[in-house]
């Protein structure tokens, strides 16, 4: 039961220390609350996969990087703060509150491009 | 046109050369818009003594990368910068092609900044990579390292005769594109070059490839064509430019293209693998092979730039 305790303690602390904060912007909100972990995105090989996603109104989707090389989340028309540079294994979340069609692309590897679409 | 590389291709040629730069170098000699490379030999010392002057191209340090394959990139860079203190001709200054840091740090700025004092040159010279301009469109870069010549960060300037021009190619890049020059640049570019007599020797450099060399990849810049339509009517135009961490070279008429490798980490040749990125198999024995620096020799009153690489074995 114990170990059980300091399991759970040890995955949120990681969680909270993972996750990077974006700046206040109309549809992120970072807080990284304990409730589910929210929708995948892995980058990997240069590309965010899936490509493509859509998600509920009040989904946080949240990117990891699996990549040997930094990349950075960035709105395409700056409708969400961007994420700092995630090293490998760092995760940057966004949840998005309004519908919509979010294009994003890594700013310094901009051939790397997503779509989230928010219904 | 004439490609040839560290990593591609056949052929009797191509062995020699690979040969050549296990060992102890290569000499590049450009003459007439065409390379020929020979191993660095007396006859390297002999071009070496008649070189009015000499630079050296130093590229993607990646300071702050510590993975496989090198977990110690700042014992390769002060290797590279051992190797330049050592050569017989002592540079005039360095060219830093960019990615000076893996995540744009002040601390790994900070370290890059005081291993380049070991260097035994007068001045160093840099452009940023895109791994020095993460979150604040290279502030802190240029505040370092920066010419202050124009706002954008880019810069020219004369050096016995030859005409130096540093570009910026790794700012506001747009979703789904290369490497980016932008308007502004361009237009100061066409303003900067007008002056100059067609046989003026320019040396361009930027951090991304001023050509289309893998573009699947990222591996090259969106508007570069425009700037070339500017250095087409010079008699002998070397683009210096780094990235893709290993030697890749093209002529196009009197535009001799090369990229420079890293001092850090190599990566796979274009379309080797699914993605660019380290070469994390390489074993720590080899890794020298893959590093290196590369000098630059001009000879007055002639044509061609004699470009030597060495690597760090």
């Amino acid at each position: 039961m114990k170990a059980l305790r300091y399991a759970a303690i040890m995955s949120m602390l990681c969680l909270c220390c993972g996750v990077a904060m974006p700046a206040v912007a109309a549809t992120t909100d970072a807080a990284p609350k304990a409730k589910a972990a929210g929708t995948q995105v892995e980058i990997r090989n240069f590309a965010f996969a899936p490509n493509t996603m859509t998600v509920a109104v009040g989904t946080r989707v949240v990117w990891t990087n699996r990549d040997e090389e930094p990349h950075v989340v960035t709105s395409a028309g700056k409708q969400f703060a961007s994420s700092p540079a995630l090293d490998t294994s760092d995760t940057y979340a966004v949840t998005f509150t309004r519908p919509g069609t979010y294009a994003y692309y890594c700013s310094i590897h901009p051939m790397m491009v997503g779509t989230i679409i928010v219904q | 046109m004439r490609d040839s590389d560290d990593n591609t291709s056949p052929g009797r040629r191509q062995f020699l050369q690979c040969m050549a730069w296990a060992g102890a170098g290569t000499l590049w000699l450009m003459q007439g818009g065409v390379l020929r490379a020979q191993a660095l030999t007396g006859q390297g010392a002999r071009d070496a003594a008649d070189a009015s002057f000499a630079f050296v191209q130093i590229s993607d340090s990646h300071i702050g990368f510590h993975k496989a394959p090198n977990m110690d990139v700042a014992s390769t860079l002060r290797a590279s910068l051992a190797m330049v203190n050592a050569q017989k001709v002592r540079p005039d200054f360095l060219l830093h092609t960019g990615d000076l840091t893996h995540l744009s740090r002040p601390d790994e700025f900070d370290a890059l900044a005081g291993i380049m004092q070991e260097a035994r040159v007068d001045k160093t010279f840099y452009v940023p990579g895109e791994h020095d301009v993460i979150g604040d469109n290279g502030a802190e870069f240029f505040r370092r390292f920066g010419e202050r010549q124009q706002a954008g960060g880019w810069y020219s300037f004369d050096h016995r005769g030859v005409h130096f021009v540093g570009l910026i190619n790794v700012l506001n890049l747009k979703a789904g594109g290369l490497g980016s020059l932008g308007a502004d640049q361009l237009a100061w570019l066409k303003m900067d070059l007008a002056p100059l007599s067609a046989s003026t020797p320019l040396v361009v450099f930027a951090h991304m490839p001023l050509w289309s060399l893998y573009p699947e990849w990222g591996w090259g810049t969106d508007d570069s064509a425009e700037a070339m339509g500017l250095l087409r009517r010079f008699g002998s135009v070397s683009v210096l430019n780094g990235h893709i961490h290993q030697i890749q070279q093209k002529v196009e008429g009197n535009i001799t293209f090369y990229t420079a490798r890293s001092t850090a980490y190599p990566q796979p040749a274009p379309g080797v693998g699914p993605a660019p990125g380290p070469m994390k198999d390489v074993p720590p024995e080899a890794l020298h092979r893959y590093l290196g620096i590369r000098e630059v020799r001009h000879v007055r009153g002639s044509q061609p730039l004699a470009l030597t690489d060495e690597v760090l074995s």
